[in-house]
């Protein structure tokens, strides 16, 4: 049975989401534009046996989530920009460790301060590469207010199933939006819990991966005594100044995510089968290009969108393939050009790219990639 | 031989620890380990966690769930694990500097909410595992290798810091009064709230050369010396006090725990709905 239509914000959407994907425990700090996620994580978590905490800063409530999942508990975090940048520390630390968690930055303009209020995508590098050292990273990106609740929960599955934090990338247009929307029946919802171990506590390797690269993981008190840390070690979770090691953890940290690419990776497109322009975006300008492919479809102009939903791991393949048949590519982005680097590097020599870009913490209007799209063509 | 002590509470197979010979943090890590055994607590049923520097290694030879996190914030990950699952004796071990310099935040706010931890400062007055740096405890006018013509910062008090931040049981001891070590953190363990033990400790590598205080030895007089308790502060004039400092328990005022306090919300909430 279906819930009844509600009017409901990207915020709350996220909170609804993590909930039904069981976020028991939630640790943050108030910032613009995402407070409305630890306002409603506050009020619902303690109704269904949960807990929420306002820590004393960003970085508490980052170091909070992951001892809070060490105990079995789904964890949740949300900031913006400068909380973003203040968590970043202990998202290496979740990643090294392979601590499960979600992190939503809803991202507002920057840099610093910026402008807390208005909207911007300047952290579509700072996800891939915030932290220090190489790392794998899953981050989602959600251009509506019922696909913040689907990614939200899928974004608590990829980081159990995967043993990696994971970030929620929204914008302050999709975080304070509202949206018609009908949330599915919880027994429509598909939920993953992290694996556990089935050997003895005696015969336990926290950080022996099975073969799709991931360890088992035991929650804290409940008699598997192992020692965690992020500094490089081996399979027994102590730390080892092995080169060897070393290699060996960064490499398989990192192929635990490509080696699943293909379960991971997501996007939408639309009227690919014959457009020669591809106009590639995410997040709420997609929104604009959707509207902008039907006023040229409207003049004539075959043209398509792209819409990659995980923004890292990149989907890649796929638009290796779109670009070999289009003749251009336009990125619209409301940063000086950062996923577009990803597309150059993907497939720069088959077609032409051109970059839209806005600054000005405002969404990229249908009309100006009309224009722009005029002008190139 | 390991004792029993060592045996039953030590990963024996990570011994020796890391630390320099006269350093006195591996006499308060038993002295915690004795202070546990003595409390009876399961031992599946504790977690240690630690920041990062030459305390933080600590947990590594613990045969606990042990975290060793990142720099500073020990406190705010414990606060985590506590908060999800209060059933969880968490045991804090932090250094001076990884205490109240980068992790000062989470420690005065961790003392303010009186969760459930027993936060343990391992106070060697310097930054040992960068090689000597002065610290938020180095005293006034000592040297540290970024201080080469005397520090002139004014120490932090750890124990007057978190008392009146609201650290519900606060104590102090040195590597010399081992046993006050234990007494101290087996009511600290005891404690609902949060707990906080300064362990003086020593480092002749570092603190000890760069300030000529001679070796662990007479490091450790240095402790015996100027350690005072409550009755010897009373009588004393204040031209004795002079360079003294006080040992044994310096607040015990248990107030409403914090996890327990949630609890009731939760509680409240579930029968309010039914």
């Amino acid at each position: 049975m279906k819930s009844k239509v509600r009017l409901m914000q990207g915020n709350e959407a996220c909170v609804e989401g993590a909930i039904a994907a069981g976020m028991r425990f939630y640790a943050g700090y108030p910032i613009t534009p995402s407070t409305e996620i630890a306002e409603l994580s506050a009020e619902r978590l303690p109704l269904v046996g949960g807990r929420f905490m306002q820590m004393e800063d960003e970085i508490g409530g980052m170091a909070a989530i992951i001892g809070a999942s060490l105990t079995g508990a789904k964890s949740m975090t949300a900031t913006s920009g400068p909380g973003f940048s203040l968590k970043q520390e202990n998202i290496g630390y979740a990643s090294i460790a392979e601590v499960p968690c979600v992190i939503v930055n809803v991202q507002r303009g920057g840099p610093s301060t910026g402008m807390p209020t208005s909207p911007a995508q300047g952290e579509i590098m700072q996800a891939r590469w915030g932290t220090h050292g190489d790392h794998p990273v899953i981050a989602l990106t959600p251009s509506s207010v019922r696909e913040t609740f689907d990614l939200t929960i899928k974004a608590f599955n990829f980081a159990e199933k995967y043993r990696t934090p994971v970030i929620l990338l929204m914008d302050e247009v999709i975080g304070h939006m509202r949206e018609k929307v009908q949330l599915p029946d919880p027994s429509e919802i598909v939920i993953i819990d992290r694996k556990r171990p089935d050997c003895s506590s005696e015969e336990y390797l926290p950080y022996e991966a099975d073969n799709d690269l991931v360890p088992p993981m035991a929650d804290f008190g409940t008699g598997y005594r192992y020692h965690v840390t992020g500094l490089v070690h081996d399979e027994t979770g102590f730390p080892s100044n092995s080169t060897a090691v070393a290699d060996k953890l960064i490499r398989r940290l990192s192929n635990k995510i490509e080696i699943h690419r293909d379960e991971i990776e997501s996007w939408e497109e639309e009227n690919t089968e014959d457009a020669e322009v591809l106009i590639l975006s995410y997040g709420c300008v997609a929104r604009s290009s959707k509207s902008a492919m039907n006023i040229l479809r409207g003049r004539g102009i075959k043209v398509g969108t792209f819409r990659p939903i995980t923004i890292w791991p990149f989907p890649e393949k796929r638009l290796r393939e779109l670009a070999a048949k289009v003749k251009t590519i336009v990125v619209p982005e409301m940063n000086l050009g950062q996923l577009v680097l990803e597309v150059e590097r993907i497939c720069g020599c088959n077609a032409k790219i051109e970059k839209l870009n806005k600054v000005s913490c405002e969404i990229i209007y249908p009309e100006e990639i009309v224009s722009k799209i005029e002008e190139v063509l | 031989m390991p004792s029993v002590l060592v045996e039953n509470y030590f990963r024996t197979e990570k011994l020796p620890q890391i630390w320099c010979p006269g350093c006195g943090h591996g006499i308060i890590t038993r002295s915690i380990a004795s202070a546990i055994e003595k409390s009876g607590i399961d031992k599946n049923k504790i977690c240690i966690v630690s920041g990062i520097g030459c305390s933080s290694r600590a947990p590594g030879y613990l045969d606990f769930n042990t975290l060793h996190t990142t720099h500073g914030r020990a406190l705010a990950f414990a606060t985590g694990i506590k908060m999800a699952k209060p059933e969880i004796k968490v045991i804090v071990i932090m250094g001076d500097g990884d205490a109240t310099a980068i992790g000062g935040n989470h420690l005065i706010h961790a003392c303010r909410r009186n969760i459930g931890i027993t936060a343990i400062v391992y106070n060697n007055s310097i930054y040992g595992m960068t090689g000597g740096q002065y610290s938020p405890t180095t005293p006034k006018y000592d040297k540290g290798t970024t201080a080469p013509y005397g520090n002139i910062d004014k120490a932090f008090d750890i124990c007057k810091l978190a008392a009146s931040a609201g650290a519900t049981y606060v104590g102090r001891a040195t590597a010399y009064h081992a046993s006050l070590v234990t007494s101290l953190v087996q009511n600290a363990i005891n404690n609902e709230g949060f707990s906080l033990i300064e362990a003086i400790s020593m480092c002749p590598t570092y603190y000890g050369r760069k300030n000529k205080k001679g070796s662990a030895v007479s490091m450790m007089e240095w402790q015996k010396n100027s350690a005072i308790n409550n009755e010897e502060f009373a009588k004393m004039s204040p031209e004795a006090l002079e360079g003294k400092f006080l040992i044994g328990e310096l607040k015990n005022s248990p107030e409403p725990e914090y996890t327990n306090e949630y609890q009731k919300i939760i509680d409240r909430l579930k029968k309010e709905s039914q």
